[in-house]
């Protein structure tokens, strides 16, 4: 009893030193200073300052942070849930879709065809008006919903579908390809009415600030490291909720979850559809900052590149995730940059190393500082002080 | 239909009581199980009185470890009848509704949450609410808290209450498993194999926390090992090709006819010898 | 498992000693080596023929307008194989002679009003000249006419069977009236059956568009049965020419015929038209089946995932790229050398693979799903950087081009003939490898209970390298048939994949034959689904559909029962 007790303390007074800096903090912490300083040394620093940083450059992180956020609802997904998405790139690019849907209604008249009601590739199919399911395209609230609803709707629907029939493993990884594939495919029929193989490009303003603008941009970038920050407070609450611990029981031993009481399927649609939803949320960001979204963001090979990220940051740390999106996306603007013929090279030892070699990823060398913060959860101490009184009386069980 | 199957994901369905006026919690009537032509259960036919402690032995493939999968829903029977009392019909429900019902199990290997620690395996446990909004925002109530500890301290593993789980031994997982069973509080507990990989001071403790059990709640145990069963059984089922051979107290199934012609042939011998060995 | 080595070397011994024959004498093996001797035969006695050709030819220059009738019919009696070219040159008006020498040519013009000659006889390519050193040898309508008719008469009576059916055919469709005296007076004479029959059709069709009311009965009841479409489109005509209301006795008799006799053809053509669509779904089918039994072996029997199982199919398409690329001159062997050859190629990637990468991470689908993945992705760059990234072309042998023509409306193609009958005899191979050999019998031991296995002294890591191996080479010897198909580029394998996958799952994993029925069955629903939504809708239908079933049906078409499989 007694050693129980000191261990017990122990483990309190080290738990409240690292509660001081939880992870949470130090993400957000960052993530605020990386954003204030690149706002600070776009707008106060002349260009060819050594401190300046390019317009180019702004939309350049912005991208990195929608992956990031991507990479963070992947993570979600498989490295909690155990579910190996080979897919999510389809919410991505839906929630992108919706985002640029509502970006082609913005350009107007502006177009090629200057009509002003439909977008240029509809005159050219000589359409003559919206399909139904572009209807209201052009109010941003109902963009902000689609972006959403979208992306969450075909995750409810596939996952509650694959969930239920018990569909798991590398089965469910092929079903996702598939899903995106057939999305793909579906995506560079013209008769979808999303613009076909060119997808949705030239776009002028959103919200009547010119996308061309450099502090438009500024803005972009701003708006999505915010909606990172958040992401990664939800995600962190979510695996930090006894939620995440039913979620991470599942992956390990879901059929002990269920004769647990819990239903399984339930907990991983539900863990699918807000995965999904922030994927939608960075596809979304990203058009903008990009100026153009096409049925090629569908490819499976995009959706397997984000499972990279994760892996090669840690899966199953989300901050692990945030690092691995940002380095692989770096490494690839440079590679393709100086030897273009060299990245999928690189790419592809990179998966064989991280899977064969380091399965913990980047996560793995940092130190293990968050490891142990894992151990800790934030409503340790209380537990152990009613524990320690619980051992004084030595209450018997029944 | 008791159990409202169509409500919401998000919050849990009504936690329902058996009804037991009859004195029985669980009737397994006539039921056979099937694998490509192979009867793993033939007409069997079950009943177990609710607070009872029922030892169930059996030779390999008699069927054991199929009867628990049927009561608790990972497999289905091709006919029978499984009741939860007289009017919780087992057979509509899946195995997460089965487990809220009160039926609890322990597995024969111990399988824990292993990236979990130990008193979050208790926690997860916990009898209550098992829907995704309440997990969500749940937060532990001191009574949950101090019942956590009273399990802990229980199973003897106050000290590794923030360990992961994996890192445990093979005994502490049992007793683990045994722990989360006792944190669920079912009204029924089916325990497959409680004692194997224990030493002996930890059967002794098993044997006495299993009929501590036994009255507030009813007790099934699959064991091979003889002596155990002896120190804990009242009443024990012999299974044999997946029907029931025989039913009683130990003495009475050690003289049984047919057990020792089933278990040791016709040269007799000691019977208890042979059942055991035959684990 | 000694037994399947020798067999597969005595192979490759025999398609090395016939490459190094034909290696050896090239003309010996050429297929128009016999052809060519007669034809040479022939010229000498033909000289004779020639002579009086090149006489008559060389007249022609002063030949008046009035006297070319008879001149043109001297010519067509020549019998000379440069006499139908004349006639036909002639007919065209690319007829001329230079004025100075009164050269009989072939001139057609080229740009600024000069004309590329060639000497009408010899063939001879001479300098272009400017247009007023020529002049036309003379025609006019009735003349051409009747040299139409000599033309289909020499075709008609062409020595090969295929000309004298081409010469018909031409006549069915755009009948004219020389042609057809020449073919009533040549439908007796004819030997070939298929010959006679079509000229038949051709004078009975001309009968039911010009005859008398007797004489038109006569030809629907005994067109009755043919399949040729003019027939078809000339009924459906004449029964829309009819007058709606009002008809006399004889038009209203005549129409009953002519819808008896429409709706049957059309009943028949119909038949064929399933008839075919069945055979592009088993065709399709069978592609799918060579892709997907591969995976079959790896991931149904062995549970490995192997995302880099289509570039094994890459591998094997440019390995028969490469071979034709070595030997340009035996495009007819090539495909019987790539077919063991790119099995060897895949075969020895899949085992450097499986030793290198997949054994490290045994027990751990996702990872190995993702490991692969990434070989998948450093194929692709490395066929990129040594091929190009723009896609080969890889040549048909000529026994792979060609249909065989059943009947009018319904053929074969070779290609796909052969492709179903290889990916059966592929598969039927590979059933008895498993469920015969030893090295069956050590694959399903390990992949059921390794430990086991092992206990009773089976190598298992060698026999897992084996079987990936053996699993990679069929997917390389898809590769060859793939290279028939598509395209052979890097992305060949990308295309695959997927589909592979969802054969596999949807047969139900680890059972062969539910893999061959839910290939074929997927192929044929695809061909059926294509005339009525496209083929890109059909693909994405055919795959949701598959996705939805798998999610009813996780265990596939043909599930392993027990409690094993639980």
């Amino acid at each position: 009893m007694t050693t129980s007790t000191t261990l017990a303390t122990e483990n309190f007074s080290m738990q409240k030193m690292f509660k001081t800096l939880s992870h949470l903090h130090v993400v957000v912490g960052t993530l605020f200073i990386a954003t204030l300083y690149v706002t600070i040394c776009n707008l106060f620093f002349a260009e060819g300052s050594f401190l300046h940083v390019s317009n180019y450059t702004v939309s350049l992180f912005g991208k990195y942070l929608c992956y990031a956020l991507l990479a963070l609802a992947v993570d979600l997904v498989w490295g909690y849930c155990g579910i190996l998405s080979l897919g999510h790139g389809a919410f991505f690019t839906l929630g992108g879709y919706a985002m640029g849907m509502y970006l082609m209604r913005q350009i107007g008249d502006r177009g090629v065809y200057g009509n002003p009601d439909l977008p240029d590739f509809m005159v050219f199919l000589s359409w003559t008006e919206l399909p139904w399911f572009w209807a209201g395209s052009s109010s941003i609230v109902w963009m902000i919903a689609m972006v959403f609803i979208g992306p969450g709707l075909l995750a409810y629907v596939f996952g509650s579908m694959a969930f239920r029939s018990r569909v798991s493993g590398v089965y469910l990884s092929i079903m996702t390809q598939a899903m995106t594939y057939a999305l793909m495919l579906a995506f560079f029929r013209n008769e979808m009415g999303f613009g076909g193989n060119n997808g949705l490009t030239d776009f002028k303003e959103i919200a009547g600030f010119s996308l061309q603008e450099p502090s438009t941009k500024l803005g972009l970038f701003i708006i999505t490291a915010v909606a990172l920050a958040i992401g990664y407070w939800i995600s962190n609450y979510i695996v930090n909720s006894k939620m995440g611990r039913v979620v991470t029981a599942t992956r390990d031993a879901e059929s002990r979850v269920r004769f647990v009481g819990y239903k399984p399927e339930h907990y991983k649609v539900w863990i699918f559809v807000v995965s999904a939803m922030l994927a939608g949320v960075a596809g979304a960001l990203y058009v903008p900052q990009v100026g153009i979204i096409n049925p090629g963001e569908f490819s499976p090979l995009n959706s397997i590149e984000m499972v990279i990220w994760v892996a090669i940051g840690g899966r199953c740390t989300l901050y692990g995730a945030i690092i691995g999106a940002i380095v692989v996306s770096y490494a690839k603007t440079r590679f393709t940059a100086i030897m273009p013929e060299a990245w999928l090279f690189a790419l592809g030892g990179l998966f064989v190393l991280v899977t064969l070699l380091l399965p913990k990823g980047i996560a793995g060398f940092l130190p293990n500082l968050f490891d142990k913060m894992s151990m800790f959860k934030s409503d340790v101490p209380k537990e152990l002080e009613v524990k320690d009184k619980k051992e004084a009386t030595t209450a018997e069980v029944k | 239909m008791i159990v409202d199957k169509s409500g919401s994901p998000l919050t849990a369905t009504e936690n329902i009581k058996p009804d037991t006026r009859h004195g029985v919690i669980l009737y397994v009537e006539d039921v056979s199980v099937s694998f490509d032509g192979f009867k793993a259960l033939n007409d069997l036919n079950l009943y177990i009185n609710d607070g009872e402690l029922r030892c169930l032995i059996g030779a390999n493939g008699a069927g054991k470890t199929t009867l628990m999968d049927v009561i608790t829903g990972k497999t289905r029977p091709d006919k029978g009848k499984v009741n939860f009392g007289q009017q919780i019909d087992l057979l509509k429900l899946d195995e997460s509704e089965i487990a809220k019902a009160g039926i609890g199990r322990k597995f024969q290997k111990p399988t824990v949450f292993e990236a979990l620690s130990v008193f979050e395996n208790i926690e997860l446990s916990l009898a209550g609410d098992k829907g995704i909004l309440t997990s969500l925002f749940h937060k532990l109530s001191g009574e949950q808290r101090d019942r956590i500890g009273e399990i802990l301290q229980t199973i003897g593993l106050m000290k590794e209450a923030y360990y992961p789980a994996g890192r445990l031994s093979h005994g502490q997982k049992q007793w683990l498993e045994i722990g989360m069973l006792l944190a669920a509080e079912p009204r029924v507990l089916l325990v497959d194999e409680p004692v194997a990989g224990m030493t002996g001071q930890e059967t002794e403790r098993t044997a006495e926390l299993l009929t501590s059990l036994a009255g507030k709640h009813s007790v099934i145990v699959v064991e091979h090992d003889m002596a155990f069963v002896r120190s804990i059984a009242r009443k024990v089922t012999v299974l044999h090709q997946g029907s029931v051979l025989a039913e009683g107290s130990m003495s009475e199934i050690q003289a049984n006819p047919e057990v020792i012609k089933v278990y040791l042939g016709e040269d007799g011998g000691s019977a208890e010898k042979t059942v055991g060995a035959q684990a | 498992m000694k037994r399947i080595f020798s067999v597969l070397l005595s192979y490759i011994t025999l398609s090395c000693i016939i490459s190094l024959q034909a290696l050896a004498s090239p003309e010996d093996v050429a297929p128009s080596t016999t052809p060519s001797a007669i034809q040479a035969s022939v010229e000498v006695a033909t000289t004779q023929a020639n002579s009086a050709l090149s006489k008559l030819v060389q007249q022609l220059p002063g030949t008046k307008l009035k006297k070319m009738p008879q001149m043109v019919e001297k010519l067509a009696n020549t019998r000379n194989k440069k006499t139908r070219d004349i006639l036909q040159f002639l007919m065209d008006g690319d007829l001329y002679y230079l004025k100075a020498e009164k050269t009989v040519v072939r001139a057609i013009s080229i740009e600024n009003g000069r004309y590329a000659l060639t000497n009408a006889l010899s063939d001879e390519i001479l300098a272009p000249v400017k247009k007023s050193k020529l002049r036309k040898v003379k025609t006019n309508n009735q003349l051409r006419g009747d040299i139409r008719s000599y033309i289909a008469k020499i075709d008609l009576t062409d020595e090969d069977k295929n000309v004298r059916m081409d010469a018909v055919k031409q006549l069915l469709d755009n009948p004219s009236k020389s042609g057809l005296l020449a073919v009533q007076e040549l439908v007796t004479q004819e030997q070939d059956k298929d010959v006679r029959e079509l000229m038949n059709t051709t004078l009975l069709l001309n009968q039911l568009k010009t005859g008398d009311h007797a004489q038109k009965m006569a030809a629907i009841t005994q067109l009755q049965d043919t399949l040729e479409p003019a027939v078809n489109n000339t009924m459906v005509k004449m029964l829309a020419a009819l007058p709606e209301k009002n008809k006399t006795p004889a038009q209203k008799a005549l129409a009953k015929s002519l819808t008896k006799v429409i709706n049957a053809i059309d009943d028949k053509r119909n038949f064929f038209g399933v008839v075919e669509n069945i055979f592009f779904g088993l065709s399709l089918g069978s592609v799918l089946l060579l892709a997907a039994i591969g995976l079959a072996i790896t991931f149904g029997v062995m549970g490995v995932i192997n995302m880099a199982h289509g570039e094994m199919m890459m591998l094997g398409a440019y390995t028969t790229y490469v071979i034709q690329l070595a030997f340009p001159h035996l495009i007819e062997y090539s495909l019987l050398m790539a077919v063991p050859a790119a099995f060897l190629v895949s075969g020895f990637v899949g085992i450097i693979i499986e030793r290198g990468v997949i054994r490290y991470l045994k027990g751990r689908p996702l990872e190995t799903l993702l490991a692969t993945f990434g070989i998948s992705l450093i194929l692709q760059q490395l066929v990129r950087t040594i091929f190009s990234p723009l896609n080969r072309q890889v040549q048909a042998p000529e026994w792979m081009t060609g249909s065989w023509v059943i009947n009018p409306v319904f053929s074969l193609t070779y290609n796909r003939l052969y492709i179903i009958i290889f990916s059966l005899m592929v598969f039927f191979t590979l059933l008895l490898i498993l469920k015969k050999s030893a090295l069956g019998l050590h694959v399903r031991a390990v992949s059921q209970n390794r430990d086991m296995a092992r206990a009773l002294s089976i190598k298992s890591d060698w026999v897992d390298a084996i079987t990936f191996g053996l699993g990679s080479g069929i997917a390389g010897v898809a590769g060859v048939v793939l290279s028939q198909l598509t395209n052979v580029g890097p992305n060949l394998g990308q295309a695959y994949i997927i589909d592979s996958f969802l054969v596999v799952v949807f047969g139900g994993v680890g059972n062969l034959w539910g893999t061959l029925v839910a290939a074929m069955s997927l192929g044929s629903i695809n061909k059926f689904l294509e005339p009525a939504v496209g083929s890109v809708l059909a693909n994405i239908i055919v795959l949701v559909g598959l996705v939805l079933f798998i999610q009813k049906r996780p265990k596939g078409l043909f599930p392993q029962k027990g409690r094993a499989a639980d």
